[in-house]
C-alpha cells in the first residue's frame, strides 16, 4: 500500500456512486473512498482487524471507481497491493480457507475445471442442499452453464483473404472449458478480417485470478508462461477475447518489475481486446444483416480496467439490421468480478438481481458482453428472477454470426454444441 | 457512564444492527468531508432507513444532551459534516428512495440520501430535469444540498436550491417531524431551513420542483490568452441583455489540471477558456448565439468551438466539472476558496490574487462562475514542504478579505462550516450574528444540531428549565455568551 499512492485521493466522492458495494449498502467503509482511507490508516500504523480485511475484502475489483477518479488516483494497484497484504496478515476462517483452497486448485487448471464439469452439472439439481452447506458451493453450482461439448481448436487458422496481421489467440481458462464456441468464433472473426491466427496449443492460465487474489507469486508464474507462449508463436499481437484475462495481461510489465529482464519481455508482448483490434484493424469483411436487438453489458474489466466502451459498440452497430440497446446504470458491476461470486456469494448474488432486471428492463432479444463471468452470473440471476433462460452471446459471436451470413435466431441459444462450428473453423 | 456510552445503548435497541456502528476503524473513515484539513472522529455513526428512524435518533440525543452532526455524501468544502468525537454522526447515505415523481405537476418528492443527479436520471424520458447542478451532482445528496443552498454552473439563469424546493420534512432537534413548506401562511421557515447548514434540524424528505428540458441547448467554448480578455468578453455579454443559462471561466493553470485529469483538449495555448451555454425556444437561442460569438470575437477570443452534438456538450463540460478534483494532478494539496465578488470587480480581485500569489509563492488556479461572480480559488500547495500548508491558508483567508474589499462575500455555495466560521465577523457585525443565533436558538435552543458550525462563538439561548442551573461552564470559560 503505497502511501503515496494513498495521498493522491483528495477525498471528494466522485467515486461512490459507481461503487458497486456502496450502492449495495451505503457505507463509507465499503466505498472506495472510505477502503483507501483504511488503507491509510494500516499504512499509519493501524493493524490489519478482521473489519478491516472484510471490507477489502468486499471490494470487487470492478475498478469502476478507477473510472470515475477525476484525481487519477491508481485504486488498481492500491487494491492489489492491500489484497497481498491481507493475505499476509490476516487469519481467515477454516471455512473461507477451504472455499478459497478449492478454488485456487481448479479454476486456473483448464483439465481440472474439464474434469469439475460433470459434476458441476449434477450438483445444479444439489443446489439447494450445497446452498445450506456453504452458499460459495451453492453459487458455485448455481452459476454453471450447461456443460459444452468440447471444441478441438487448430493450432493455426489461416486469413481468409490477403493476409494483414498475425496474431496469437488466447483461449483462456473459463472461456477455453465453458465458452468454446466463443473462441471458436473468434478465430473464424480475425481470419475472415484477414488475420493469420496461431492458438498455442499449450497455453496455460495468463494469472488474472491469482493477481486478483492476492497471490502475486502465483501470479509472476502464470505471466512468464504465457508471455513464453506467446514468443514462440512469433506473432504481432496476442488478441483477447475474456476481459478479464486481458486486463491482466495488459499489466504484466508492471507484475513483474522487479525482475528487469521479464518485464521488457512483457512491454514487448503487444495485448489488445478483440474489439479494440477489430476496430483498428477496420472493417473489410462483409457484414450481412442481423435483424436482432442487443442489450450490450460493461464488462468491468473492459470498461474500466481497460477503458474500452467505444469499441464493441462500434463493432455491434456495424451490424446491418442490429439493433443496440443500452443497459440503465452501466458503468455499476453484475457482481460476477472474477471470483467474487465464489467468495462473496451474498452480494455479488444482489448485484446480479440488480443487472439483470435492468438488462431484462430493455427487452432485448440477446445480451452481448465480453466476458463469460458476466455472462453467466447474470444468466444465473435472470433464472432466479423466473424469466428463463436468457440468450447470451459473446461480442465476437454476434459479428461471426453477421460474417457468416447465419440466422441470429441461433445465437445464444443454450444448450449448444460445438461440433458444428468447430468443423466451420 | 458517559452520556454518550449510555445513548449508545439506547441506539442499539432502536436501530437495526448494521445502522449503528462502533468499531474505531470504520468510526475513522467518517472523520472528514470533502475538506479534508478538519478531522475528528465521530462518537458512533448512525446509517438509518427512515425518518422514523432519524427522529428516534436525534429524540435520544435530545434526551442524552448530546450533540448531533447530519452528513450526506461528505462532500461538503466547508468542514459541516466535521463529526463531534462526543456525539453522533446521522449519515442519509441509505435514504435514497425517490418516493414520488409528479409530472404533470413537475415535483418529485424524493429522500435525503438521494444524489443530486439520480433525480435528474429518474425524469430525464419525461423530459424534465432539476435544474441546480452543482459540480458534484453525481454524487452530493439533495439533503446537503438543501443545507448548503448549493448551486452550480446553472444558477445563473435558474437560481440555487432554494428556488428548486418546494417544500423539506424535517425533523427538529428534539426530535419531532415536521413539514416546512412554501405554501405555509407566517414566516417563510422553509426559506430559512435551506442554507442553514444541518444547524437547525435533520432535513429526511424534499420535495423539489422539476424543471421542462429546454427546447434548445446550445454550448460554446471561446479561448482567450489571458484571464482579461475573458472577463471583457463576459462583462460584455451580461451587458448586452443576454442572460447565458451558464457562463464560466477557467485560468491556464486549472485548464492545465484538467487536461491531465479528463484530457478535455481545451485550445493549445489557451490563458483562459470560456465556457457559455445558452438554452431556451431554438429562435432565440440562434439569435442569442451569433451575438455571443461575436462579443467573444470582439474581446479577443482566438478560438471558439461550438458543441454539435450532446456527446461534444458534454466533452466541453467535463473539462470544467472536474476541475476541483482535477488539481489533486498537478498538485500534491490544495485548499479549495469559495468567494464572491460584484462582478464589476473582478478585475480588480484577479490581479489582488495574483500579487498575493507572487508575495507567498503559491500558485492559485482559478475557476469560476463568471456570471454571477462567483470565484473558486484552488489554492495548491506540497504539504511536504514545512511552512507551505500555512502560507497556503493564508493566502487563501487573504482571498476572502480581498472579496469583502470588493464588496463581496465570503461564501458563494460551499457554505461556512468549520473552516470559515471565524471569518463571520469580518463580514457581519456582532448584531446581525446575533440575529441570526436568535433564529438558530428558535429552532435548536440547547444547541445539539451541529454545534460548533458557521458561528465563531457559540451562544447559548437562556436557560433551559430544568437543565442547568447557575452559570453554564461555557460561559464561565469565556467560551460563550448568553442572551
Ligand atoms: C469536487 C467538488 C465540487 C463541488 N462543486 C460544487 C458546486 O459546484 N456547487 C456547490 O454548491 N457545491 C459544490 N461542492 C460542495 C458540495 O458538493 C455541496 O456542498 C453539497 O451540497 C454537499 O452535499 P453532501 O451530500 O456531500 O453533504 P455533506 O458534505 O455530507 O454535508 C454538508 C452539510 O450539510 C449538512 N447536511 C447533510 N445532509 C443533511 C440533511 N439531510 N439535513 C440537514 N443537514 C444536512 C451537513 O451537516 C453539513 O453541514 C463541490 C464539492 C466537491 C468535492
Ligand atoms: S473496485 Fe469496484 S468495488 Fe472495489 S472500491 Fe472500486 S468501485 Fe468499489
Ligand atoms: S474520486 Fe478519486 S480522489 Fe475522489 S474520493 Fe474517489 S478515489 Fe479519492
Amino acid at each position: 500500500m503505497d502511501p503515496e499512492l494513498i495521498k493522491d485521493c483528495v477525498h471528494c466522492g466522485f467515486c461512490l456512486t459507481t461503487c458497486p458495494t456502496y450502492v449495495l449498502w451505503g457505507e463509507e467503509m465499503d466505498s472506495p473512498r472510505g477502503r483507501i482511507h483504511l488503507m491509510g490508516q494500516h499504512v499509519g500504523g493501524t493493524p490489519m482487524t478482521g473489519e478491516m480485511a472484510g471490507h477489502f475484502d468486499a471490494c470487487l475489483g470492478c475498478m469502476a471507481c478507477v473510472t470515475a477518479c477525476p484525481s487519477g488516483v491508481r485504486y488498481d494497484r492500491l487494491i492489489e497491493e492491500t489484497r497481498a497484504v491481507v493475505e499476509r496478515e490476516h487469519e481467515r476462517t477454516p471455512d473461507e480457507r477451504a472455499v478459497r483452497a478449492m478454488v485456487f486448485a481448479l479454476f486456473p487448471y483448464r483439465r481440472r475445471l474439464r474434469a469439475m464439469r460433470l459434476p458441476m452439472a449434477m450438483s445444479k439439481r444439489l443446489q439447494p442442499f450445497l446452498e445450506r452447506v456453504n452458499p460459495s458451493l451453492g453459487a458455485m453450482a448455481e452459476l454453471a452453464p450447461p456443460a459444452a461439448r468440447p471444441v478441438r481448436l487448430p493450432p493455426l487458422v489461416r486469413a481468409r483473404r490477403r493476409a494483414r496481421a498475425r496474431v496469437g489467440l488466447l483461449t483462456g481458462c473459463v472461456q477455453g472449458e465453458f465458452f468454446p464456441q466463443v473462441n471458436a468464433a473468434t478465430a473464424r472473426v480475425l481470419a475472415l478480417e484477414g488475420c493469420d491466427v496461431v492458438i498455442p496449443p499449450r497455453q496455460g492460465c495468463c494469472g488474472a485470478l491469482s493477481v486478483h487474489s492476492g497471490r502475486p507469486e502465483e501470479a509472476r508464474r502464470f505471466a512468464r508462461r504465457t508471455i513464453a507462449a506467446f514468443e514462440r508463436a512469433g506473432v504481432d499481437a496476442v488478441v483477447v477475447n475474456a476481459a478479464g484475462c486481458g486486463s491482466s495481461m495488459k499489466e504484466y510489465a508492471d507484475l513483474l518489475a522487479a525482475d528487469p529482464a521479464w518485464r521488457e519481455r512483457a512491454e514487448r508482448l503487444r495485448t489488445l481486446d478483440l474489439a479494440e483490434f477489430l476496430v483498428r484493424l477496420g472493417p473489410v469483411a462483409e457484414r450481412h444483416p442481423l435483424p436482432v436487438s442487443v442489450a450490450y453489458h460493461d464488462a468491468c474489466h473492459l470498461a474500466h480496467a481497460q477503458g474500452i466502451r467505444a469499441e464493441p459498440r462500434e463493432l455491434l452497430r456495424g451490424v446491418p439490421g442490429l439493433e443496440l440497446r443500452e443497459i440503465a446504470e452501466s458503468a455499476i458491476c453484475c457482481g460476477s468480478a472474477g471470483t467474487y461470486n465464489l467468495f462473496r456469494p451474498e452480494p455479488a448474488r444482489e448485484l446480479g438481481d440488480r443487472k439483470a432486471e435492468r438488462v431484462l428492463a430493455t427487452g432485448a432479444d440477446l445480451l452481448v458482453s465480453a466476458n463469460p463471468g458476466c455472462t453467466m452470473q447474470i444468466a444465473a440471476a435472470v433464472r432466479r428472477a423466473g424469466k428463463g433462460e436468457i440468450r447470451v452471446a459473446h461480442t465476437a459471436e454476434v459479428l461471426d454470426a453477421s460474417l457468416r451470413g447465419l440466422d441470429p435466431g441461433a445465437l445464444g441459444r443454450a444448450p449448444r454444441t460445438g461440433r458444428a462450428k468447430a468443423r466451420a473453423v | 457512564m458517559s452520556a454518550l456510552e449510555s445513548l449508545t445503548a439506547r441506539l442499539r435497541d432502536a436501530l437495526p444492527p448494521d445502522a449503528l456502528i462502533t468499531d474505531p476503524v470504520r468510526l475513522r473513515t467518517y472523520e472528514c468531508d470533502g475538506l479534508t484539513v478538519h478531522r475528528a472522529t465521530p462518537g458512533v455513526v448512525v446509517l438509518p432507513d427512515s425518518a422514523e428512524q432519524v427522529a428516534a435518533v436525534v429524540g435520544l440525543c435530545a434526551e442524552h444532551g448530546v450533540p448531533f452532526v447530519a452528513r450526506g455524501s461528505g462532500t461538503g468544502l466547508s468542514g459541516g459534516a466535521l463529526p463531534r468525537t462526543d456525539g453522533v454522526l446521522i449519515v442519509t447515505s441509505r435514504m435514497r428512495r425517490i418516493l414520488e415523481v409528479d409530472v404533470p405537476g413537475r415535483r418529485a418528492v424524493v429522500e435525503p440520501g438521494v444524489t443530486n443527479l439520480a433525480i435528474t436520471e429518474a425524469v430525464r424520458d419525461q423530459g424534465l430535469y432539476y435544474a441546480p447542478d452543482p459540480s458534484s451532482q453525481q454524487i452530493c445528496s439533495i439533503g446537503g444540498n438543501v443545507a448548503e443552498n448549493s448551486g452550480g454552473a446553472h444558477c445563473l439563469k435558474y437560481g440555487f436550491t432554494v428556488n428548486h424546493v418546494l417544500a423539506v420534512e424535517i425533523v427538529t432537534p428534539d426530535g419531532e417531524i415536521v413539514e416546512l413548506s412554501e405554501q405555509d401562511a407566517g414566516y417563510d421557515l422553509l426559506g430559512a431551513f435551506i442554507g442553514s447548514e444541518g444547524t437547525l434540524g435533520i432535513a429526511t424528505k424534499i420535495t423539489v420542483r422539476l424543471s421542462r428540458a429546454p427546447e434548445a441547448v446550445t454550448t460554446l467554448l471561446a479561448a482567450f490568452t489571458g484571464i482579461e480578455a475573458g472577463g471583457r468578453a463576459v462583462s460584455a455579454v451580461i451587458a448586452a441583455g443576454v442572460v447565458p443559462a451558464a457562463i464560466e471561466m477557467m485560468d491556464a493553470l486549472a485548464i492545465e489540471a484538467a487536461e491531465a485529469a479528463v484530457r478535455c483538449e481545451y485550445p493549445e495555448g489557451a490563458g483562459a477558456v470560456l465556457v457559455v451555454e445558452l438554452d431556451g425556444p431554438k429562435a432565440a437561442v440562434d439569435r442569442e448565439f451569433a451575438e455571443v460569438e461575436r462579443l467573444c470575437r470582439e474581446s479577443g477570443a482566438f478560438e471558439i468551438r461550438i458543441a454539435a452534438s450532446a456527446e461534444e456538450r458534454a466533452a466541453i463540460w467535463k473539462g470544467r466539472k472536474s476541475a476541483f478534483a482535477a488539481v489533486g494532478r498537478i498538485s500534491p494539496a490544495y485548499i479549495v476558496q469559495d468567494g464572491v465578488v460584484p462582478r464589476t470587480a473582478l478585475p480588480g480581485v484577479l490581479a489582488g490574487i495574483d500579487r498575493l500569489q507572487e508575495e507567498y509563492g503559491i500558485r492559485v488556479a482559478n475557476v469560476f462562475h463568471a456570471g454571477d461572480g462567483n470565484l473558486h480559488p484552488l489554492v495548491l500547495f506540497d504539504d511536504a514542504v514545512p511552512g507551505e500548508e500555512e502560507r497556503a491558508e493564508a493566502v487563501s483567508g487573504l482571498i476572502l478579505d480581498l472579496c469583502i474589499e470588493h464588496g463581496g462575500s465570503i461564501t458563494g455555495e460551499h457554505g461556512v462550516g468549520v473552516d470559515k466560521s471565524r471569518y463571520m465577523p469580518r463580514m457581519f457585525s456582532a448584531d446581525d450574528l446575533d440575529a441570526m443565533q436568535l433564529v438558530r436558538c428558535a429552532f435548536d435552543p440547547r444547541g445539539l444540531s451541529n454545534p460548533g458550525k458557521v458561528f465563531p462563538t457559540p451562544r447559548l439561548c437562556g436557560e433551559v428549565p430544568g437543565v442547568r442551573r447557575g452559570v453554564h461552564p461555557l460561559v464561565e470559560a469565556g467560551l460563550a455568551e448568553q442572551f
